[in-house]
């Protein structure tokens, strides 16, 4: 019980602050709009491409988009910690008995939960720019689901990286170098059959595209239980693994002092 | 009377050849504040925290509260309070909200939680302020709440880490009455580091003086005075009368090094307070009228200088040149 009452009290920490902010509230809200639109724009061309078979355009970014921004989001969570880190908090809080895993889950679960609102906001306005989602309201559950496993996966590793290497540079630099290649090297703009063999290699590999043929098999084209079963079952487990590398590094870190 | 803290031999070193503590030892009585003074650098904070379970030795024992902080540190957790250098409250959220999180983390919760809250607020006179972000709140402010987040799970060893660094003087002179305060008003043991020499004459009832990561000299604070061969007796003067000043002096036998300084006659005394009638009296004898006495103890600035081989503002200087 006590270690769900900590986690979830540094969420709300978290939940309060984006409240009382709103230009960071604001923006939250407002880029996976942009997000949409512009890529939108800018891949409308893909359907056109011989060979391409993925539905409108809109139902083929989508998941694109959700797990691209989940990604993205989830990224800057270790910065929190670095904070922490650098104004004391984390020192006085590793001197109380608190569950040291809290300390992660508790801001992977602001995470998941801010990364949960910015794929509603996206679903919203990918319907009204006429998605049908044929998976129907259960496959859409599924693409918020595995966006969470996946956000919730990445932040813990930026919270590992914050807490080991205690530098906003590193971080920002982790970030930036990360989100692009993980992206490109997934069926996120462009689809499987369509690339390169080596980066369908590769992707195969690459957790953003596990988190993608799933909620797009569910969500958009005609499901493949299987394929999202195992899936899921990849992503979880790497939640899980991202997890306990997070929890270990304020050990690493105490050991350091 | 029972150890509240117990160190002994601590090692610690940092890469790549820093050695934060050279086999530090000291040993705190429950129930008193113990002062540890020493220039920047002398491993005042690495003992802390060590002491605090941040932070493991490279070797030695210590045990606080009666549990071995290095074999169940979780244990000894709830023993302790820290208020370490920094701000320890989170800037973008209330007293209260930083408050309750901190019970959260000592697995107090509802109402005990909501109560001892309140009533810690109001003891700090942070009541009206519960509800701002700490980020307004002003230097003195931010440490009481630091201070308040340290007892609010009722530890029975409080360590306090330069309590007073960075506040202007008021603050400060209400910091000391509020540590006081704790110290007599509930059964709490309290060690301070500090390296300013009047706070710790002034809190400390024990006192160990640390420099390059070892005790030096530990005592309470007038042992470590008396230590320095007795007192300084300042008598002044009516009139300048040099020479029948000293023909009087040269015959008291309990004191040495003679000086006159204007109308102002100083003297060295093993104990400055049973030489003070004979002086008196020789002066008297001679008709040398005195118009005041004062009785000078010797200052913690000079027992640094004899224990640690080097002045106190000294120690910090060269400090501060190795930081930089």
């Amino acid at each position: 019980m006590t270690p769900l009452k900590q986690t979830w009290q540094v969420t709300l920490r978290g939940v309060r602050v984006f409240l009382r902010n709103p230009a960071y509230l604001l923006m939250t809200l407002i880029q996976p709009v942009i997000w949409l639109l512009l890529f939108g724009a800018l891949f409308k061309a893909v359907t056109r491409i011989p060979g391409f078979h993925g539905g409108s355009y809109v139902d083929f970014l989508t998941p694109g988009i959700v797990v691209m921004l989940a990604v993205s989001s989830a990224g800057w969570t270790g910065m929190g910690l670095i904070e922490d880190i650098h104004g004391g908090v984390m020192d006085r809080t590793l001197v109380s008995p608190v569950w040291r895993g809290a300390l992660n889950a508790g801001s992977v679960v602001y995470a998941v939960l801010m990364i949960v609102l910015q794929t509603l906001l996206i679903l919203a306005l990918a319907l009204a720019l006429g998605a049908d989602f044929r998976g129907g309201v259960g496959g859409v559950l599924i693409l918020v689901l595995v966006a969470a496993l996946l956000g919730a996966a990445f932040a813990s590793l930026s919270n590992a990286v914050g807490v080991l290497a205690r530098q906003r540079e590193t971080l920002i630099g982790a970030v930036t170098f990360v989100l692009l290649p993980l992206t490109f090297l997934s069926s996120a703009l462009m689809q499987q059959s369509l690339v390169p063999g080596w980066i369908r290699t590769v992707a195969k590999f690459n957790p953003v595209d596990w988190a993608l043929q799933a909620g797009r098999s569910a969500a958009v084209e005609k499901t493949d239980w299987s394929l999202v079963g195992t899936r899921l079952g990849l992503l979880v487990v790497l939640v899980l693994a991202c997890a306990a590398l997070a929890t270990r590094a304020f050990g690493v870190y105490q050991r350091s002092l | 009377m029972t150890l509240a803290i117990e160190a002994t031999e601590l090692v610690k070193t940092y890469p790549p050849d820093v050695r934060a503590l050279d086999r530090l030892s000291l040993s705190v009585q429950a129930g008193t504040i113990f002062g540890l003074l020493g220039p920047n650098g002398a491993g005042k904070s690495t003992t802390v925290r060590v002491l605090t379970t941040l932070s493991r030795p490279d070797s030695g024992r210590a045990r606080v509260a009666g549990v071995d902080v290095l074999a169940d540190p979780a244990g000894a957790r709830h023993a302790i309070g820290a208020v370490g250098q920094k701000q320890g409250s989170d800037p973008g959220a209330t007293g209260r909200e930083n408050l309750t999180l901190q019970g959260e983390f000592y697995g107090i919760a509802g109402r005990e939680l909501r109560t001892r809250v309140a009533d810690s607020l109001e003891r700090f006179g942070l009541a009206d302020a519960a509800d701002r972000l700490v980020r307004t709140y002003s230097g003195g402010m931010q440490r009481r709440l630091d201070v308040a987040m340290g007892l609010l799970h009722r530890p029975r060893v409080l360590f306090l880490d330069e309590p007073t660094t960075g506040l202007d003087p008021e603050a400060r002179a209400g910091m000391w009455r509020e540590i006081e305060r704790l110290a007599r008003e509930q059964q709490i043991t309290i060690l301070l580091t500090t390296h300013y020499l009047d706070e710790a004459d002034r809190l400390a009832s024990q006192l160990a003086i640390v420099d390059r990561g070892r005790v030096v000299v530990q005592g309470t604070p007038e042992q470590l005075k008396s230590d320095l061969q007795g007192d300084t007796i300042q008598v002044g003067l009516r009139d300048s009368q040099d020479a029948a000043a000293r023909r009087a002096l040269a015959r008291v036998d309990e004191i040495g090094d003679v000086r006159l300084d204007g109308r102002m006659l100083h003297a060295r005394a093993r104990d400055g307070a049973g030489a003070i009638p004979a002086v008196l009296a020789a002066l008297d004898a001679q008709g040398v009228t005195a118009t005041s006495v004062t009785l000078a103890r010797p200052s913690l600035d000079e027992v640094y200088l004899r224990h640690a081989g080097r002045a106190f503002h000294q120690a910090n200087a060269e400090h501060e040149e190795v930081a930089a």
